[in-house]
């Protein structure tokens, strides 16, 4: 669009002309732009194997506890789910579907060295990771415990709001660069959903900018609460995002384990490498509602679902064991009370650890309590106002009584 | 006259007021097919189209930048935020931008917007669902502030809300939401804002409360000896202040109790309690006393009902400043 005056002398005019120079006025029009986005697979629905893409990825024993944690984990997810139904827990969005995406890549980071930032749909990682498994249970039982992340397990608690988290990698994965660390890295998890807030691109931008050592696992499960990916945003997939930000960037089937892991894997050997920030596009879905206190029948086609549950990870890598020897149905037998029998003891553990006291509120306020908050502990402790010290009983109580 | 819930009763303010003027637009996250995550905007996008009931991507500060652009043209937009927690990313948007522009203009641009915002806590929510951030925004200059605690009040503050010339943050108490009905006219009403509404009557002590303290403060008035008499005001509008029902009050009482969910210190109790020593000083018996949340940070909800004000603090705080 050439200005329809003639630009003045007293204007920059070359703003305009380079491109005018190239495109004679006018923008150059393309028909539609197509990023380019690989798309990797190496097991597919029917639990076949792709080896040649198969090499260097997982051993059998791997694959093996994978299944099993995987198996584990979705108990937990059911047994949640029932808890909060029979009104023993709040609140729990179901991580069911999403077991490949978490374990595949948790098994890709280094335990102990590297750091995840979670949002909430990859228990199963953060478990990996050492997170005690009650410690979620505590989480949506409404008991802030459950984020008190133990020593030594390198983890941000779960993030509720959406899309916040991101900028938290990005700066730790900075600090890794400052200090200099070797050979670790940091993953963080979020959803479609999240790719749409501005903070979601702060990180993404800061990464690419400053090199650092993120990992971007992106973990579409195609709806947010009721909201469909395509009224999400308009690109067909979320991978080219990255582009933007010159990051690697690849779209993979979010539901095998194998390509998960292999495309975590060679971004995290890039980013401790030096090689910054990649982007990984998980494409899975969310076979159960946003969490327990939505409905997912009032806008989600009942066949889309069921297209779905035929691509659960669970059951291709079944097949894929079954296929070759690895798994029996005595092993399954065996697995599924293995699996009862842990999720039973977590649960346990869960509701068996007693109530807080209402010191909690206070005590974590910031490192010392000042007077004021003192006095406020105080008076809830008594049941008393939380007005003045002396309604707290910690002053003049004599004169009072 | 229908018997309505307080979802129920701005779902029909929505509806009615889409049905009468074309320029409203409700946009936010879920509002759509699911109608909302607390099923407020449930039916408006079937039956005024998707595009007057918009879901947008989830992005709160795009709900409210766009809102503000929207209002700029002349639109109505009326942007849902679906917990008061995730005001956080709109906030900019919300306090440096459509609060502003009718000052930094000089009146030439103005943002007549009201984004409806769930708030406090009481319903097993999780983190960031169930705080109190009236104060923040009243604390905004170019704000108004609602904050009604029944379906009637809802529906009529709602409609003034939305064809006020300015920005209006619109809390909806989500203790309340299903918590009962009462009867709403069918018809078109307008509670105008910055109105307080006088509960119930008494001679002996007032208290000022509003969104879902209200109820709490109706039970621990249930619950205090029958000689005392306590003029009961729900403030409903946060912002601007309605002093002269409250001067009114404690003129008459000379004893005042404030309660809010919000924690104590800055909280709408501290300005209220300044006003009240401003224009009755010497009316007072006793100081003012405010029975509110905690100086922390809202607990997850194992411990949040021993956060939020009860009936039984709320009758301390009577019988202390009876007392004084």
């Amino acid at each position: 669009m050439a200005p329809e005056a003639p630009v003045t002398a007293t204007l920059p005019a070359p703003i305009y002309g380079a491109w005018m120079m190239h495109t004679e006025g006018r923008m150059p029009r393309r028909k539609s732009y197509e990023a380019k986005i690989d798309f990797l697979q190496i097991l597919d629905e029917n639990g076949k194997l792709d080896a040649r893409l198969a090499k260097d990825t997982l051993t059998d024993e791997q694959v093996v506890a994978s299944y099993e944690q995987m198996w584990i984990c979705r108990e937990y997810d059911e047994t949640a789910f029932k808890l909060q139904r029979s009104g023993r827990m709040g609140t729990y969005p179901q991580n069911k579907g999403q077991e490949a995406a978490a374990i595949g890549s948790a098994l890709a980071m280094k335990k102990g060295a590297d750091w995840l930032v979670p949002c909430y749909r990859e228990n199963a990682a953060l478990f990996m990771h050492g997170l005690p498994m009650h410690y979620i249970l505590l989480h949506w039982m409404g008991d802030e415990r459950g984020n008190q992340v133990p020593e030594g397990v390198n983890q941000t608690p779960i993030s509720i709001p959406i899309g916040t988290h991101m900028l938290h990698a990005t700066g730790i994965a900075w600090a890794m660069k400052l200090r200099g660390d070797e050979d670790s890295a940091v993953i963080t998890y979020f959803g479609d959903g999240a790719t749409s807030e501005g903070d979601f691109h702060g990180a993404m931008n800061f990464a690419s900018t400053l090199q650092v050592p993120c990992v971007f696992m992106c973990q579409n499960n195609q709806w947010a609460i009721s909201v469909p990916r395509s009224e999400q945003m308009r690109s067909p997939t979320v991978a080219q995002k990255a582009i933007a930000y010159e990051m690697p960037t690849i779209q993979v089937d979010g539901n095998d384990i194998f390509a998960v892991y292999k495309a975590v894997k060679d971004a995290r050997d890039r980013a401790v490498d030096g090689g910054g920030p990649s982007f990984i596009e998980a494409v899975t879905y969310r076979l159960g509602d946003h969490t327990t206190a939505d409905d997912a029948r009032r806008y989600r086609d009942q066949a889309e679902l069921d297209s779905w549950l035929e691509k659960d990870p669970i059951i291709r890598i079944r097949k894929y064991l079954e296929s070759k020897d690895l798994w029996s149905e005595k092993d399954q037998k065996k697995l599924g009370e293995r699996a009862k029998k842990i999720v039973a003891e977590v649960v346990k553990t869960a509701e068996g650890i007693e109530d807080p006291t209402t010191d909690d509120i206070f005590n974590y306020t910031f490192a010392g309590l000042c007077d004021e908050l003192e006095t406020q502990r105080e008076t809830l402790r008594t049941n008393s106002l939380g007005q003045f010290p002396e309604q707290a009983g910690l002053r003049g109580r004599a004169e009072r009584v | 006259m229908a018997q309505l819930t307080l979802v129920q009763a701005i779902n029909q303010a929505l509806d009615q007021e889409m049905e009468r003027d074309e320029r409203v637009v409700v946009l936010g996250e879920d509002v759509g097919v699911n109608g909302g995550v607390f099923r407020v905007t449930e039916g408006l996008a079937e039956k005024h189209g998707k595009h007057r009931c918009q879901n947008t991507p989830l992005d709160e500060s795009g709900i409210m930048g766009t809102a503000i652009g929207l209002a700029m043209a002349d639109m109505r937009p009326i942007p849902e935020i679906q917990f008061e927690g995730f005001l956080g990313p709109a906030y900019d948007q919300l306090v440096n931008h459509a609060a502003r522009f009718r000052t930094r203009t000089r009146g030439a641009i103005t943002i007549p917007l009201t984004v409806r915002v769930p708030v406090g806590g009481g319903i097993h929510a999780p983190e960031l669902h169930s705080d109190s951030p009236e104060a923040i925004y009243a604390h905004t200059p170019g704000l108004k502030v609602v904050m009604p605690s029944t379906p009637h009040d809802a529906k009529g503050l709602l409609l003034a809300s939305i064809r006020d010339p300015d920005p209006v943050v619109f809390f909806e108490p989500k203790r309340v939401y299903r918590s009962f009905r009462e009867e709403v006219p069918e018809d078109d009403y307008e509670i105008e804002i910055g109105k307080a509404k006088v509960v119930s009557e008494g001679e002996d002590l007032t208290v000022v409360s509003w969104g879902a303290s209200v109820f709490q403060c109706l039970e621990a008035m249930d619950n205090l000896p029958e000689d005392v008499s306590v003029e009961l005001i729900d403030l409903r509008t946060i912002y601007p202040i309605d002093m002269d029902t409250i001067i009114a009050s404690v003129e008459k009482t000379g004893r005042c109790v404030i309660v809010h969910e919000a924690p104590k210190t800055c909280g709408m109790g501290a300005e209220l309690t300044a006003r009240i020593q401003e224009h009755c000083f010497l009316s007072l018996e006793a100081p003012v006393q405010r029975v509110a949340g905690f100086d922390t940070v809202m607990p997850y909800y194992k411990l949040e009902l021993d956060y939020l004000p009860d009936a039984a603090r709320i009758g301390e705080g009577v019988k202390a400043c009876l007392a004084y």
